[in-house]
């Protein structure tokens, strides 16, 4: 025999049960959604990036000298004194970024988890298709910042890796980073900054796309608006290291 | 022409597969693509060989049935253009062509290229509608639409679902399908009443289904042979967002 | 000429369409409503119905049952309900909603469709579908079919086919498409409600009869190879055309006639086989590999020109022609319509000029369908707005630009008007089992008119069946059918043997080698011009090659598996069943009617000459066991409305 064979439907018909239906796959639906995650990421993707933005004006006061940076990072920790105790903003800041940060890795994680079960089996032959660099690092550009991020704490923020680590000292901590024999660190620097580039690049974009804020008319705008931001906010990442290497500022 | 083809072939689910080797000599530049499959075809089932199984129907490029992935493009290389359309005159003479069935695991495969994407017909299924039952419906003219939003209820009403945008992307996500039905029905009258409940549903369900969450990666609509539009992608975004937000539905 | 078994048969008695209301055409379809048994809304629950077929009629048909109440099992052969052939119709709808003013009404369209139809078809049916055309576009706007709109926001109608009025709906080119989603839609809200059972890849193998009634089907499962009985209190058959009994034509590759036949086999009568439909704008034959023809949408006649060369043999590049030696053969034989004269005119005429050795294209299979004047009139912008998607389609599929090199077409296998005989309830001769769509001897005649078609299989599906099916369910008494019962048990057994003796063959020929000879066969013999001389050498052949295929097809593979080959052996076993009775339909009707053209049977002009006295009847056959002449019952056609008359397009 060559086919099976199994006679007879379900019931005797005329008077049939309702509702016979076929064994379906039992599903459950994961929490959160989708959409949700990727609200979650968008969302605290743009605090994330609002505070870099933040950061790199903050970051270019070294140009107009040791005292204006100095002077800047003292105000951080001073605003709002005495009505409010000292490092309030500061630490609000810090407060909200972590948990933006957080929140964001957590969901690219469930995201990035649920994608490789989407798709277990790779094809034998892929080009690389037109979809775009940046969109395909966003996770690897990711752990990258991450990275940095922490080696950055250490670095500039509690001072333990830096060679000067003077507190309140912003310039000259700076200065010593990226002195020209220790172009392993500017290095790396540089490469978490173009990361950042990247990932911001594709990550405003698509951080528009999901909040539904782009039509066909204006994607194409967006994209270059994103473009836009991610090259000011790498070039200016980049001065510093850059004028501190050439002897620009010293 | 002379076609150099590797072409997966699994017997079964629960089969592993494999890449085998076939060589086409008699291959014509006006043939489409799946003529060359049908000429190995009778040449495999004369040799005593089981011929290849593929999806198709209409060969028109309507019916969304032929689903492959050719050189890794699913629908090949050819843009706006579904397998059954594509023809060979894109290709080289002595040319070596990968050809793989839509890979997913919401689209389990049945047979060598043929998978199984009634996924994407239980996501319809739970909220892709406008419930309208027959004989209920009021006099055609008594609700114009701005031609605009016809025309983009249109654009995205053009999916064929076929399922290559999900065999495209790399998180395996079907959110342009779905946002091309949402777009349909969202930018109609009709579709009004059921806009907050459908695209809650509908998410639900592709989540489900088990296809993986978007990142806008973009790649779903190069391979789109309708090429709907990531749009539609934002507007399932919005539209949830205000469902899940904006207190007309608790999700 | 010797007269050989299979050219006879035998003249049984008359048949009547019973369901039939009598009084003004236009309040028929009132009184049948009225006069209908209904069924208790506590019953129908109870009541379980089969529909085979997903397309505009099944699935319209399916999700409406559904509605109402009864419990619905839906069969389809494609992996979606979405799939079927319904999806590829481009042109649009027809509906007399007379939006532009310009003098249309439910009379008119009834009229034009009843003239289209050669005089071939039932007043009652075609009036009923023309008062149904307004509700149907209703209701498909309320489930979001976004026709195309006009800027004040109002629905856009052109016309379509050569009619006077703009009755045509559509949604650029793909109405079809847009319909068919929205019939799916409403189908799968209702899967999703636990009122339909869906069962697609799954393909019905036989009509399951007990107490003379259709009680169920036997399907396979494509996927498991599972085939396996589904029962219930009544059966519908949505299951499409048969126009790929050609092979090479515009439908779907998986298009078969296997529902249909089964059931004719089991009794139902089949009508009118041998009308069939032939368009004359399609993409020409490439080469031997081809495994479908596209069609090119009808509406390219408004603007391109049709011409071959003067001289037979003439196999310069068109561009080299000058105009003097081209022949505009359309316009210079009907002056009055020109390039817009109907489908079966253009079509015979295309074929006359290529069998006269003038045909153009690689294999002398086509003539030219030239835009330079139009883009001359026009421009080139005007042109790729009116077209731009067509040429697109054309240049995709030959590799050649139309803007500057003439299109080749030539006519393809488009349609079908014959199939199982129903009566105005849509009931076939077999009680319980109800026939919706092209599957049916249908409401065209002998020819149909564009956009007609998409109307009637809605028509049928949301509101006729729907209200036509309960009459037979609330008289009928069903009793509940044993699964062990001997009728499933014997029917089930058939089709196991079928399917074993498919796969035991193990010949040496494929099973796309005979359906492409019967397609040959048929469309020289069969096609768009029949012989009597011709139609017996089919007729001569087909039993030879039928026994041929049973003897040495070979079908690789196993019954217990996704498993093509055999899916399409046997459709091509039912294929090469059909093409003998179509052949026989076309030898005993010695007129010429709509599609169906008989040489011997013209005008001086070479029209086709309708002969009413003798032929004004629906020719509709029961099948009396292979080998054995069939027996032709004829239903009488009368016409109280619109009178008969010869068709003129000079
Ligand atoms: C290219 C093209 C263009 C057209 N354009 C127009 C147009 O512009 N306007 C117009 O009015 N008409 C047009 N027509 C005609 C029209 O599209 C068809 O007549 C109509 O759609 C048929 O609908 P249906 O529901 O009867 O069958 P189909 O849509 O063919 O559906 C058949 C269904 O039956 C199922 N089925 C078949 N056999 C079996 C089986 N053995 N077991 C289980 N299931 C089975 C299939 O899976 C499918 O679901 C066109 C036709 C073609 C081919
Ligand atoms: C493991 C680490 C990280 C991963 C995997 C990751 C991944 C992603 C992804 C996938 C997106 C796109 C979200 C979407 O689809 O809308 C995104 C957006 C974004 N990410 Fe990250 N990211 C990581 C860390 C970071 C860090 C450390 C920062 C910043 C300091 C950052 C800043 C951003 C920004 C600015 C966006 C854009 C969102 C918007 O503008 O709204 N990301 N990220
Ligand atoms: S969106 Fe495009 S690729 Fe995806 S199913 Fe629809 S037609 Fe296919
Ligand atoms: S076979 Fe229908 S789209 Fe390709």
């Amino acid at each position: 025999m060559h086919w099976t064979f199994t006679g007879g439907g379900p019931h005797p018909v005329g008077m049939v049960t309702l509702g016979e239906r076929p064994a379906t796959r039992v599903r459950h639906t994961p929490r959160p959604s989708s959409v949700q995650l990727k609200i979650v990421m968008a969302v605290s993707g743009a605090l994330a990036l609002l505070y870099l933005v933040a950061h790199m004006i903050g970051n270019l006061k070294i140009f107009l000298g040791a005292d204006a940076i100095n002077t800047y990072a003292a105000w951080l920790r001073t605003v709002g004194e005495p009505a409010l105790p000292a490092e309030t903003l500061l630490w609000i800041v810090r407060a909200v970024l972590t948990v933006a940060i957080v929140a964001h890795i957590v969901s690219a994680v469930i995201l990035t988890r649920r994608a490789h079960r989407a798709r277990p089996i790779k094809y034998a032959h892929r080009p690389p298709v037109k979809g775009s660099y940046a969109a395909r690092t966003m996770r690897w550009g990711g752990v990258i910042i991450v990275l940095f991020v922490i080696y950055h704490l250490l670095d500039l923020t509690t001072g333990t890796l830096n060679p000067n680590g003077v507190s309140g000292d912003v310039h000259a901590n700076v200065v010593a980073d990226f002195a020209p024999h220790r172009w392993y660190v500017t290095l790396f620097y540089a490469i978490a900054v173009v990361a950042v580039g990247f990932h911001v690049r594709h990550g405003l974009w698509s951080g528009l796309q999901t909040l539904g804020r782009s039509s066909a008319a204006a994607q194409n705008t967006l994209k270059g608006v994103a473009l836009v931001v991610a090259v000011a906010l790498t070039v200016g990442f980049l001065s510093v290291p850059f004028a501190v290497l050439t002897g620009l500022v010293r | 022409m002379r076609l150099n083809l590797r072409i997966w072939r699994q017997a079964g689910p629960e089969d592993k597969g494999r890449l085998v080797a076939y060589r086409v000599d008699d291959a014509d530049e006006d043939m489409s693509f799946l003529e060359l499959l049908d000429v190995l075809n009778e040449k495999l089932v004369l040799d005593g060989d089981e011929p290849v199984a593929f999806d198709h129907d209409c060969r028109e490029g309507i019916c969304g049935a032929c689903s492959m992935v050719i050189n890794g493009q699913p629908h090949g290389p050819q843009k706006a253009t579904t397998t059954c359309q594509l023809h060979l005159r894109h290709f080289r003479d002595g040319e070596s062509i990968t050809i793989e069935p839509f890979r997913a695991a919401a689209f389990p495969v049945v047979k060598d290229l043929v998978v199984d994407r009634g996924a994407l017909d239980r996501i319809v299924a739970s909220g892709g509608y406008i419930s309208a039952p027959t004989g209920a419906a009021p006099e055609a003219h008594a609700t114009p639409v701005p031609k605009a939003n016809a025309d983009r209820a249109f654009t995205a009403a053009a999916c064929i679902g076929c399922g290559a945008c999900v065999a495209a992307c790399p998180n395996g996500s079907a959110s342009l399908f779905v946002g091309a039905k949402i777009t349909h029905l969202g930018e109609l009258p009709q579709g009004q009443p059921e806009r907050s409940d459908r695209v809650v549903r509908m998410v639900e369900t592709h989540d489900a289904e088990g296809f993986g969450g978007c990142t806008n990666t973009g790649e779903c609509t190069v391979a789109c042979p309708k090429e709907i539009p990531l749009d539609v992608i934002s507007q399932l975004n919005r539209d949830y967002l205000h469902a899940t937000t904006g207190g007309r539905r608790t999700a | 000429m010797t007269m050989t078994n299979y050219t006879d048969f035998t003249i049984g008695g008359p048949v009547a369409d019973t369901a039939a209301p009598a009084g003004p055409v236009e309040e028929r379809w009132e009184r049948r409503r009225f006069g209908v048994k209904l069924v208790n809304p506590a019953n129908k629950r109870k009541m379980k119905i089969i529909v085979v077929g997903t397309g505009l009629a099944g699935g319209s048909a399916a999700a409406s049952l559904a509605e109402l109440g009864y419990q619905v099992s839906s069969f389809c052969y494609q992996d979606s309900p979405r799939r079927a052939h319904s999806i590829a119709a481009q042109g649009g709808i027809n509906a007399a909603k007379n939006y532009r003013n310009d003098g249309d009404s439910v009379h008119r369209l009834f009229y034009d469709t009843v003239k289209g139809g050669d005089f071939r078809s039932r007043e009652s049916n075609v009036h009923r579908q023309a008062d149904i055309s307004l509700q149907i576009i209703d209701q498909c706007v309320a489930q979001g079919v976004p026709f195309a709109r006009e800027y004040g926001g109002l629905l856009d109608t052109r016309s379509f086919g050569g009619a006077q009025v703009s009755r045509t709906f559509y949604a650029r080119g793909q109405t079809g498409q847009q319909l068919l989603l929205g019939a799916y839609q409403a189908l799968e809200r209702q899967i999703d409600a636990g009122t339909v059972t869906m069962y697609p890849r799954h393909e019905m193998l036989d009509l399951i009869m007990v107490d003379g009634r259709a009680r169920g089907i036997v399907a396979r499962d494509l996927v498991t190879g599972e085939t396996r009985s589904h029962l219930a209190d009544a059966v519908v058959l949505a299951s499409g055309g048969y126009g790929n009994v050609f092979y090479l034509s515009t439908n779907a590759k998986g298009c078969n006639v296997t529902a249909s036949w089964r059931a004719h086999r089991r009794g139902a009568l089949f009508a009118n086989p041998c009308y069939t439909q032939i368009h004359p704008t399609c993409i020409p034959v490439s080469g031997d590999h081809q495994s479908k023809l596209t069609l090119m949408s009808e509406s390219l006649r408004n603007d391109g020109r049709v011409w071959v060369p003067e001289r037979a043999g003439d196999t310069r590049p068109p561009s080299d022609i000058p105009e003097s030696e081209r022949d505009y053969f359309l316009e210079r034989q009907y002056p009055a319509y020109g390039n817009l004269v109907p489908r079966d005119i253009a079509s015979r005429a295309a074929k006359n000029v290529c069998d006269a050795g003038r045909g153009v294209g690689p294999t002398g299979l086509g003539v030219y369908l030239d835009f330079a004047e139009a883009i001359n009139r026009l421009g080139r912008a005007a042109v790729a707005a009116k077209y731009g998607n067509l040429f697109q389609m054309y240049q995709r599929i030959t590799g050649e630009d139309p803007y500057v090199v003439p299109m080749r077409i030539f006519p393809a296998v488009h349609y079908t008007m014959g199939g199982l005989w129903v009566d105005y309830d849509l009931q076939s001769t077999i009680p319980g089992l109800f026939v919706v769509g092209e599957a049916n001897f249908s409401d065209h005649g002998a020819n149909r008119l564009g956009a007609s078609a998409l109307m009637q299989g809605l028509a049928d599906g949301y509101f006729v069946l729907p209200n036509t099916i309960g009459d037979y369910l609330a008289g009928a008494k069903l009793h509940p059918v044993d699964p062990g019962a001997d009728e499933v048990r014997a029917t089930e057994h058939e089709v196991a043997n079928r399917i074993e003796t498919l796969l035991s063959i193990d010949g040496n020929r494929t099973v796309d080698s005979f359906h492409r000879e019967l397609g040959h066969l048929l469309w020289d013999q069969c096609g768009m011009e029949r012989t009597d001389a011709g139609l017996r050498k089919a007729l001569d052949r087909i039993p030879e090659l039928r026994r041929e295929f049973w003897s040495s097809v070979k079908v690789p593979g196993t019954g217990a598996q996704l498993n093509q080959s055999l899916e399409r052996a046997g459709r091509v076993a039912d294929f090469l069943e059909l093409a003998e009775l179509m052949c026989l339909d076309a030898l005993h009707r010695t007129e010429s009617c709509g599609g169906h053209f008989r040489a011997e049977s013209q005008t001086e002009d070479g029209e086709a000459a309708r002969d009413d006295e003798h032929f004004s009847y629906v020719g509709a056959w029961e099948y009396m066991g292979q080998g054995e002449p069939p027996v032709l019952h004829k239903e009488d056609l009368h016409f109280e409305y619109v009178t008969p008359s010869q068709r003129s397009y000079k």
